[in-house]
């Protein structure tokens, strides 16, 4: 374990990027994750990188295809209404079958909305975003640790499956300084034999593309990559559990609201209260294995995020609708405090988690 | 028995797939040659359009990556700041630069990004069955401009050269037409050096290639070829609109 350094959230993910081997960035400046590009413009310049403030988001996103269309790693972060720029890009992204990282540090919407910390943008990270069938890989840090060490592994999984690795953290997880230790371990390296390198006319020329007019082609192409991503479901799922060996209710939270949450469970628990936690890390591929079991123990579940209940229907159908689960949540930039919780954990607890 | 006339190395052998008399094809060929010319078919990397050349990257044996409509210069950009030892060329139609990527155009100039832009305008959507694009002509009918275009109401085309011949970060930009022999030469010549310049990283180079579509035009191959030189050249007249290093030694 390296030294720990004091560090905001947003230069967390730059630095561990670059230790990740990512020496192009591409951004663009908006609230609340502009130190990224600040850092980058920094750094890059001194290990000999590319930093380059793009025109838009729209351009960003396309610098990163033509990076990644070469085969190296790299990188561009934004925040909510940016993000729904780089939509179209990230498609082609998923549609090329090209690795990438793609960072939102979440702020309120839906529109300019505001710059305060949001996870309304669940529904657009997890189920895809942009058009056609496809995923990424979503991520969701809950401490500057995590931005640095998720940002490692979003490097590592994006190349491994040759697709997207998001980021989905929020404004608190960019603003906030925390201690952090940067140590990338082994980084793995991977065979791109489709990269874009010249053809030093010594073999058949590398394509680069998600078009299929046959429309048989297309739909093997698809179903191939619903293959991936059913590996990627069954291998790659990551969660914390928090106190869940005798809960009776079981707490869903991700990012800043799991770190509120676990406050209100510590309370309730010195009330007597059988509260856990399942915490995902990995919002897509989602933990439903071990939230299903869960289901089995638990009476009722708790969903505390900052959106209008966007992972509740994903908890729903990870556990079948087998139990009830309930929101406690705050938008628009408000985040839940640890009374909110603690009032939603002690209402379920009282009514028993009935409907 | 002397081979006085042959395919260029840097063409596949698929068949393409244009309209006949479509002038994408010599523009194609032109493009092969220059690399075939100056032996770099090897290092080259191209980046496909949305429009009727977005399969050019069946057509070149280059390395090649399809972009998204209008963003093939951000996606060149890319490419090149990957490896800056690559030469890397767009090929766009006027649909695809001149309206949804016209940001992209401007500022892969505007940060003399050290590319190459073929730039075809044939004043007209073809791929998607002849609308009205951002070069259509005033006066001139398209699907999508059926009484004609009126600047009165949809305004004027935009004239790509003379835009950027404003941008102070654009290397050289010309227009040239291959609606005659001596035109194909001229426009070879200018390719030629966009390409070149590319080598010795001299910046941001763009041809416009004046061309056809007598599908969506709706005239015979030959019309068409005169309708450059009645309507189209006038317009958009030829020549070099920027040479930011001939401007250097003539000074």
């Amino acid at each position: 374990m390296s030294e720990k350094v004091l560090m905001k959230g947003n230069e967390a993910i730059a630095e561990a990027a670059i230790l990740a081997g990512c020496h192009h960035y591409f951004g663009y400046p908006i609230t609340p994750q502009t130190e990224v590009a600040a850092y980058m413009a920094k750094r890059m310049p001194k290990i000999g990188g590319t930093f380059l403030q793009a025109e838009s988001e729209v351009s960003a996103i396309n610098m990163v295809i033509g990076v990644a269309s070469t085969g190296k790693r790299v990188m561009t972060s934004s925040s909510s209404p940016g993000v729904s720029l780089k939509a179209e890009g990230i498609s082609y992204l998923a549609g090329c079958d090209l690795p990438a990282v793609v960072v939102n540090v979440q702020r309120g919407g839906p529109g300019l909305g505001g710059i305060q910390p949001s996870q309304s943008d669940y529904f657009q990270s997890v189920k895809g975003g942009g058009h056609g069938d496809y995923h990424n890989i979503v991520l969701a840090p809950a401490s500057v640790q995590e931005m640095a060490s998720l940002t490692f592994k979003a490097f590592d999984l994006a190349d491994k499956y040759s697709m997207v690795s998001m980021i989905l953290a929020d404004g608190t997880m960019g603003q906030m300084m925390e201690p952090v230790s940067l140590d990338a371990g082994e980084v793995n390296t991977y065979e791109k034999p489709w990269a874009l390198t010249g053809t030093n006319c010594e073999r058949k020329h590398n394509i680069v593309n998600s078009l299929y007019l046959k429309p048989e082609a297309l739909d093997q192409k698809n179903f191939e990559r619903y293959e991936k991503y059913k590996t990627i479901e069954e291998n790659e799922v990551m969660y914390e559990e928090y106190l869940m060996d005798d809960a009776e209710i079981c707490v869903v939270s991700f990012g800043i609201t799991a770190r509120v949450a676990k406050n209100a469970i510590n309370e309730a628990r010195a009330k007597g209260v059988k509260v856990g936690m399942i915490r995902p890390i990995t919002l897509w591929p989602f933990p439903k294995k071990v939230l299903n079991e869960a289901a089995d123990k638990c009476k009722a579940f708790i969903s505390v995020e900052m959106s209008m209940g966007q992972m509740i229907e994903d908890i729903e159908l990870a556990i079948r609708c087998k139990k009830p689960v309930y929101l406690c949540n705050r938008v628009g930039g408000m985040i839940p405090t640890p009374e909110e919780v603690l009032a939603k954990i002690d209402e379920v607890n009282e009514n028993g988690g009935a409907f | 028995m002397s081979v006085v006339f042959e395919k260029p190395k840097s063409l596949t052998d698929a068949v393409l797939h244009y309209c006949p008399g479509c002038t994408h094809g010599i523009i194609h060929r032109l493009v092969a040659e220059v690399i075939d010319e100056l032996g770099i078919e090897g290092k080259t990397i191209g980046v496909a359009p949305v429009g009727c050349a977005v399969m050019a990257y069946d057509y070149f044996t280059c390395d090649f990556v399809q972009a998204a409509h209008g963003r093939a210069p951000a996606v060149a950009t890319g490419v090149k700041r990957s490896d800056p030892s690559k030469i890397v060329f767009t090929y766009q139609g006027d649909g695809d630069l001149a309206a949804i990527g016209t940001a992209e155009t401007v500022h892969s100039a505007a940060r003399r990004e050290n590319i190459t832009v073929i730039f075809v305008n044939n004043a007209i959507y073809g791929m998607t069955g002849g609308q009205m694009a951002p070069t259509t002509l005033p006066g001139q009918v398209t699907q999508t401009s059926p009484y004609g275009r009126d600047v009165e109401t949809v305004g004027y085309p935009v004239k790509v050269c003379e835009l950027l011949s404003n941008v102070d970060g654009a290397a050289y930009v010309e227009r040239v037409a291959v609606n005659n022999v001596k035109n194909v030469k001229n426009a070879k010549k200018a390719i030629k050096k966009a390409f070149q310049n590319q080598i010795e990283g001299k910046g941001f180079s763009l041809i416009e290639v004046v061309s056809t579509c007598p599908t969506n035009w709706g005239m015979t191959p030959e019309k068409a070829l005169e309708w450059v030189d009645e309507k189209m050249i006038p317009y958009y007249p030829l020549g070099v609109y920027k040479d930011i290093y001939a401007e250097e030694e003539a000074k």
